[in-house]
């Protein structure tokens, strides 16, 4: 018996046990609840990372729940047919399991200190280690209904924890029009599924991308299915809820909201690139993602000058970070049809937008840590109410500077060296939209110097003598990934060659993917 | 024509359902017209997986060969399970907005705005 | 409300239950299984909290009850997933089908037959796990929405 081939099913089955076990055991006393949740999330996490290994190390792994062996993705007396749920893990989606790893251990081992005081706990931790599972989930199923599935099961418990904490029916507000809004676009998403299944009778993402035709009703089941996705990541026209969501939901869930909307826009690129591939107007549809992409760079920072509130401004700056991955792949979906162009700068892009990802799951998760640190501590949200925290608050503020200039693209930051890639490969592609990329990163500069001054800068004020720095455990979350952070911009040629370009090949390669769960040709 | 049928009916409850969501103010009504779009969902999976003079799919007592389609059965079930956590949620969240804000009104409830 | 309504329920109400504990068990034989049966379970405990005073029912249908009840069943229905990989075989494995002696061990008898209850190996265990999942659950989400209306103090008459 070894657990090394089962590793894709206990990713997804860790956390879940974990959840089931909390509402009830943690209930029993406060030790059981917090040692259960933040067991339960390491060993998810430990799994997570081990997984991502043996895919980087192997090669792309494919799990059948339900068959007399893991591996038999085609049951012999199916006909040729894979019958069962499967997970087909490719290196684009360990790429993601690693970023959820980090990420959603950092936001639990954080809200262990910014929920202390607080009831509910037990069921808190049960919805995170859910949404956890939700986001694996949906990064490494290759099957379209168990895609829906654990996209609801994210976007409930997203939702329920976005309102857990009532905050006057604000939170509550929030929580409803995410929940109504993801719950719409699921249901569209459903439809186009649905619609796939009525042509070519599997759910299976590697069959239906062997056998699709391109037939009209499948254009209305793409658009049907990248819509709801779209609107998932935050692009621009479907942004509305971002902003709400993100400010109001505790610090450490928007810290892994902002991941969970990165597994819609995984969900968008498996749809081009893997399920459709040149098959698909790539020029046309490619097109369509980088205007999505300025539109929500572009309005995503232009709305979040003016913010008052230092969450919401850090949310809109979410939808404008998310306008850059977009970028970067629509770019590489442009040039897809065209072998020189993808060399000469199509693959560059996809790589600076893929890693971009990873960057901004880690910096943005970074600075609303540190929001949360600074509301943690003063109770105040507003930029006017704040003030002269840099004398009392020394580490919040050196994580704080750390994101700031991450975000903005300063060396020697992580979001320097996927901007810095993102810039040279769309100059060669399009001068124009490069020179907006980089007009939007000097405004994200700005907006954020803002926020410093008013948080960190000026005398120190009566009304936070009593300010002190936070606990160890948001301090450890939050330094944490500060270093990943400065790694991410000190060695990003070690991430790049390590884990990026697989997860790139990945989504290029539509063969390997078929291979995995149909047998190699 | 006729086994066009369910899809037409499936067309009209989500129109129905959507121009409910869009059009009306009262929360709770956005949220049945929510549940509207869901039953059109899955009636449409339902007809997609119908036979002409098939029977239920289940293994014994089978007096033909000829089934409808177990599968999209299945995912309409998940799909009302799902909806059923979906309702209740969204229903919680309507009493608690009820009891913060006391209104239902969808135009007085845009304290988050900017 | 009113004793004609109490009485009415009190007799629906075993029928109601064995009914849904019906559909639950039959589950892998026949239309149904754990969700639906559930639910038809969670509504015999509506049809109680409906006919009855809040305050007498809430006695007998306590909270804890039902909170045992979701977790019991969504933990049974994990373990079954996680035994098939100890027994070296994948995640939910059918590891109990097909073995003459255990309980639901009895291979399927082909052709047209009446069904047998002792058949499907897991299947009908994960059916009464989620059944009696659902039936924690639902009633918890009736008792909840109950409790808003009580302390809400909308119609005190009818709810309390």
């Amino acid at each position: 018996m070894s657990f090394t081939q089962h590793t894709p099913a206990l990713v997804v089955g860790i956390p879940l046990l974990f959840a089931f076990a909390l509402p009830l055991l943690g209930k029993i006393h406060e030790k059981i609840r917090n040692g259960l949740a933040i067991i339960g999330m390491l060993l998810t996490s430990a799994t997570g990372l081990y997984l991502a290994y043996q895919v980087f190390a192997t090669g792309a792994m494919a799990y059948v729940f339900g068959a007399a062996a893991p591996d038999l993705t085609i049951p012999p007396d199916s006909g040729g047919i894979p019958i069962r749920i499967i997970f087909s893990i490719d290196a684009f989606s360990a790429f993601m399991i690693v970023i959820i790893s980090i990420v959603g251990l950092m936001s639990t081992l954080y809200s262990l200190a910014t929920e202390k005081l607080r009831s509910g706990q037990a069921d808190f931790f049960a919805l995170l280690l859910l949404l956890v599972a939700g986001v694996i989930g949906m990064v490494s199923t290759g099957d379209l209904f168990n895609l829906f599935v654990f996209l609801e099961i994210s976007s409930l418990a997203g939702a329920a924890l976005v309102a857990y904490r009532i905050d006057k029916g604000l939170a509550v507000e929030a929580g409803l029009k995410y929940a109504l809004i993801s719950t719409v676009a699921g249901l569209f998403f459903l439809l186009g599924v649905a619609i796939l299944y009525g042509q070519y009778g599997t759910l299976n993402m590697a069959v239906i991308a062997q056998n699709i035709r391109l037939s009209r009703l499948d254009i209305i089941a793409l658009v049907l299915i990248i819509v709801p996705m779209a609107m998932k990541c935050g692009a621009v026209p479907m942004h509305m809820w971002t902003p709400d969501a993100y400010s109001r939901a505790p610090a450490a869930i928007t810290a892994f909201l902002v991941v969970s909307s990165q597994a819609g826009m995984y969900v968008l690129f498996r749809m081009f690139f893997t399920m459709f591939n040149l098959n698909l107007n790539t020029v046309t549809f490619g097109w369509v993602v980088i205007i999505l992409g300025v539109l929500s760079m572009f309005i995503g920072v232009t709305m979040a000058i003016p913010q008052k509130d230092v969450k919401r401004l850090m949310a809109y700056h979410a939808v404008s970070q998310s306008g850059y991955m977009l970028l970067g792949v629509g770019v590489g979906l442009a040039t897809l049809g065209n072998k020189e162009l993808l060399d000469a700068c199509g693959r560059t892009a996809m790589i600076g937008g893929i890693f971009h990802i990873m960057n901004h799951a880690l910096y943005k998760g970074l600075l609303f840590l540190t929001a949360g640190a600074v509301i943690y501590t003063t109770g105040k949200r507003y930029l006017n109410d704040l003030g002269g925290l840099g004398h009392t608050m020394k580490y919040t503020m050196i994580f704080f500077i750390i994101g700031a200039l991450a975000i903005a693209g300063i060396p020697p930051f992580n979001g320097f060296a996927s901007k810095f890639m993102l810039y040279e490969s769309v100059f060669l592609f399009n001068p124009f939209i490069a020179i907006i990329a980089i007009v939007v990163s000097i405004l994200t500069l700005a907006s954020f110097m803002k926020v410093f001054h008013s948080m960190f800068m000026g005398p120190k004020l009566p009304q936070f003598s009593e300010a002190k720095e936070v606990p160890a455990s948001m301090l450890t979350a939050m330094g944490v990934l500060a270093l990943l952070v400065v790694a991410g911009g000190i060695f990003p040629d070690i991430i790049v060659r390590n884990i990026v370009e697989p997860a790139v090949n990945a989504l290029l390669e539509q063969s390997q993917y078929i291979g995995l769960v149909m047998g190699a040709k | 024509m006729l086994a066009n049928v369910p899809f037409i009916a499936f067309a009209l409850i989500a129109i129905i359902g959507l121009a409910t969501m869009i059009m009306r103010k009262n929360i709770i009504k956005i949220i049945l017209g929510l549940g509207l779009l869901e039953g059109a969902v899955n009636l449409f999976l339902v007809a997609l997986g119908y036979r002409q003079d098939g029977i239920a799919p289940i293994f014994t007592n089978a007096p033909s060969t000829k089934m409808v389609l177990p599968t999209v059965q299945a995912m309409a079930l998940t799909s009302i399970v799902i909806g059923v956590a979906t309702m209740a949620l969204l229903l919680s969240f309507a009493v608690f907005i009820y009891k913060k804000y006391g209104t239902l009104n969808s135009d007085s409830i845009n304290r988050l705005k900017g | 409300m009113s004793k004609i309504v109490r009485a009415a329920a009190d007799f629906l109400y075993p029928f109601v239950m064995i009914f849904g504990f019906y559909i639950v068990l039959h589950g892998h034989l026949t239309p149904g299984g754990g969700f639906q049966g559930g639910a038809v379970i969670a509504t015999g405990i509506a049809l109680m909290f409906a006919a009855h005073r809040y305050r007498e029912i809430s006695l007998i249908f306590k909270k804890a009850i039902f909170n045992v009840c979701e977790t019991f069943g969504l933990l049974m229905f994990i373990t079954f997933g996680f035994a098939g990989i100890f027994f070296g075989k994948s995640f939910l494995y059918n590891w109990m089908v097909n073995i003459p002696g255990m309980l639901f061990g009895e291979a399927v008898a082909y052709g047209q037959n009446a069904g047998n209850l002792n058949t499907g190996g897991i299947i009908p265990l994960l059916n009464i796990a989620v059944g009696v999942e659902v039936l924690g659950a639902l009633s918890l989400i009736i008792y909840y929405m109950l409790t808003y209306v009580v302390k809400m103090g909308v119609n005190k008459e009818d709810a309390s």
